[in-house]
C-alpha cells in the first residue's frame, strides 16, 4: 500500500494515452497496395505502432496515431509508401 | 545477544564508503572516474572482481549516464549507488532532478571539489551546495568512520515507504578522502538486520506488470509532486532520529542525528559548520576555552533538510552565532549564513556572523577559526548584528 503523501505519476500501456497524436501531422505516408511485398519493415520500424497488420497480411497505417514522422516511408524498400503533404492529393 | 562480526582497518575515507556500499548489499553500482573520488569506484570494482561483493558494476561513459544508469537500476528494484565529484555531480545535474522526481532511493557519495574554471581538485562545498534543490537529501561526513556509518544509514532512510528520496554524502577532498584513520567495518549478516532488501512497494519497472514513470504530467497534477516530496522531507526530520538511535543500539556508533553539538550546553558563541570544518572547530572550541571564551560547535551533518529546529533551539540559548562557509552563492553571501539566518528569523534575535573560508582547498585550521571567533566577537562588541566576511582574503597583497 502506497502511503498518501507520495505522489507518482504511474501508468499503465493502453492505446492512445497521449490523445489523437495525428493531429500533430504535416506530411501523411500513404501505402500503394499495387507495389507492397507485406515486408511490414514499416510495422517493424514505426516508432508509435500506428501500423497495423490487417487480416490478410498487409500493414495498415492508423491515421488517428500517425504522427508522420516518415520513417517508414524512408525504409519502404519497394518504394510502396508515398509522402504526401497533408491536404493534397497523392501525385 | 550474538557477537558483531566487524573488524577496524586504517583506511582512508573512500575506502570507508567502498565497504560501507559492501555492506549495505548494494547490487548494482554505475561509475565514471573523477579525482578525488576515483578510489571510491576502485575499490569497488576490485570486490566485485574478486567476488566479496555481488553487484552488477556497469562502466558508463559520463556521470550523466552513470546517475542514469542507476536510475534504471532503481527503478528495476535495485539497491544503486555511485559516486562522483565536482564537474561529474554538476554533468549528473539533469539527472538528480530525474532520481528524485521519479522517488528513487539512490545513494551516492560525493568527494567534495572545487568547480572549474580554473581546474582545482581541492575541497569546496560549491559542487555540492550547487545542487540544493534538486530534491536530494544531504549529509556532510566529519570523519571516515561517519562516512561509513552514514551511507548504510542513509539507505536505511531514502528506503523508508514514507520517505522514497535519493541521499548523498559529502566528504572533504583528501581532508577524508585521502586520509586514513580507523574505521570500524560490520560483516553483511549484521548490516541485514539493520538494513534490509530494498523492497520498491511504491512503483518498480517490472516486465510481468509492465509501468511508466515520467510520461507528461499535466498542471493539474505535477504541483501536488512537487508537494509531495516536500512532505517526504519532512519524513526525513521524524524517521531519521529513530534510524540513527537504533543504529546505535546495534553498532555502537553515533555522530548526532541532523547535528551534533560539541560544548554547546554552556555556550555563549556557537560556530556552525559541516563536516571537517566542525571537526576543526571543536580543536578551536578546546584553545579558546583556556583563554575563558564561552564558545561551542554545531555540527551540520544534513543540510537538506535543513535541521531548522536544531539551529533554533541552539540560537535561542547562545549570545552570537558564526557560520563557516566553503562555498557562495554569486550575489548573495554563503548558502549556510543564508539558511542559518533564514531558519532562526522570527525566532530568536541572535546576532549572526558568516565567514567564507577554505574556497578551492584553501587550509582552513584552528587559528584560522580561533581568528574567526575573535573577529565576530569584536563585531558583536560593537553591536553589529550581521555581516558576512572572505576570510583571509589575499587581494591587494603583493
Amino acid at each position: 500500500m502506497v502511503k498518501d503523501h507520495i505522489i507518482l505519476p504511474v501508468s499503465k500501456p493502453t492505446e492512445g494515452s497521449m490523445g489523437k497524436t495525428g493531429l500533430w501531422r504535416t506530411f501523411r505516408p500513404v501505402i500503394d497496395y499495387d507495389k507492397c511485398v507485406k515486408c511490414l519493415l514499416c510495422w517493424f520500424y514505426c516508432p508509435d505502432i500506428a501500423i497495423k497488420i490487417r487480416d490478410d497480411g498487409y500493414p495498415e497505417i492508423d491515421y488517428r496515431y500517425c504522427k508522420g514522422c516518415g520513417i517508414c516511408w524512408h525504409e519502404c524498400k519497394v518504394k510502396a509508401i508515398s509522402f504526401v503533404r497533408e491536404g493534397e492529393e497523392v501525385g | 545477544m550474538k557477537k558483531l562480526g566487524k573488524k577496524t582497518l586504517v583506511i582512508t575515507g573512500n575506502y570507508a564508503v567502498a565497504y560501507a556500499a559492501k555492506s549495505a548489499r548494494v547490487e548494482v553500482v554505475a561509475a565514471y572516474p573523477i579525482t578525488p573520488q576515483t578510489s571510491i569506484v576502485e575499490k569497488i570494482a576490485e570486490f566485485v572482481e574478486t567476488g566479496l561483493m555481488d553487484a552488477k558494476y556497469i562502466r558508463v561513459e559520463s556521470e550523466h549516464s552513470a546517475m542514469a544508469a542507476c536510475v534504471g537500476a532503481s527503478a528495476a528494484g535495485a539497491r544503486a549507488f555511485t559516486a562522483t565529484s565536482s564537474q561529474g555531480l554538476a554533468y549528473m545535474h539533469e539527472m538528480l532532478h530525474w532520481a528524485a522526481r521519479a522517488r528513487l532511493p539512490i545513494v551516492m557519495a560525493v568527494v567534495n571539489r572545487a568547480m572549474a574554471a580554473p581546474w582545482n581538485i581541492w575541497s569546496d562545498h560549491q559542487d555540492s551546495m550547487s545542487q540544493r534543490d534538486t530534491g536530494w537529501i544531504q549529509f556532510y561526513a566529519s570523519n571516515n568512520q561517519e562516512a561509513y556509518d552514514t551511507v548504510i544509514q542513509a539507505y536505511r532512510l531514502c528506503e523508508d515507504e514514507d520517505i522514497y528520496l535519493p541521499a548523498f554524502i559529502c566528504l572533504d577532498a583528501f581532508i577524508l578522502s585521502h586520509t586514513s584513520m580507523p574505521v570500524t567495518i560490520h560483516d553483511e549478516e549484521d548490516v541485514d538486520k539493520f538494513l534490509p532488501k530494498y523492497e520498491a512497494r511504491h512503483w518498480k519497472l517490472d516486465v510481468n506488470n509492465p509501468v511508466t514513470n515520467g510520461n507528461i504530467v499535466t498542471p493539474d497534477y505535477y504541483y501536488e509532486m512537487s508537494w509531495s516530496m516536500d512532505e517526504s522531507m519532512r519524513y526525513v526530520k521524524k524517521k531519521f532520529p529513530e534510524i540513527c538511535k537504533e543504529y546505535k543500539e546495534l553498532f555502537g556508533q553515533w555522530h548526532g542525528v541532523f547535528t551534533k553539538g560539541y560544548k554547546v550546553d554552556d555556550a555563549e558563541y556557537v560556530i556552525i559548520a559541516p563536516g571537517t570544518l566542525f571537526e576543526e572547530s571543536c580543536v578551536a572550541v578546546d584553545m579558546l576555552r583556556e583563554s575563558n571564551i564561552p564558545i561551542g560547535a554545531l555540527k551540520l551533518r544534513v543540510y537538506r533538510p535543513f535541521p531548522s529546529e536544531d539551529i533554533v533551539s541552539v540560537a535561542r540559548k547562545c549570545k552570537m552565532l558564526i557560520t563557516l562557509d566553503r562555498a557562495l552563492s554569486y550575489g548573495f553571501n554563503g548558502p549556510i549564513f543564508n539558511d542559518v539566518r533564514s531558519a532562526i528569523y522570527g525566532e530568536t534575535s541572535a546576532p549572526v556572523f558568516g565567514y567564507a573560508v577554505g574556497l578551492g582547498g584553501r587550509d582552513v585550521t584552528f587559528n584560522d577559526i580561533s581568528n574567526i571567533v575573535r573577529d565576530a566577537t569584536s563585531k558583536l562588541e560593537k553591536g553589529l548584528h550581521s555581516s558576512f566576511v572572505y576570510y583571509g582574503l589575499k587581494v591587494g597583497e603583493k
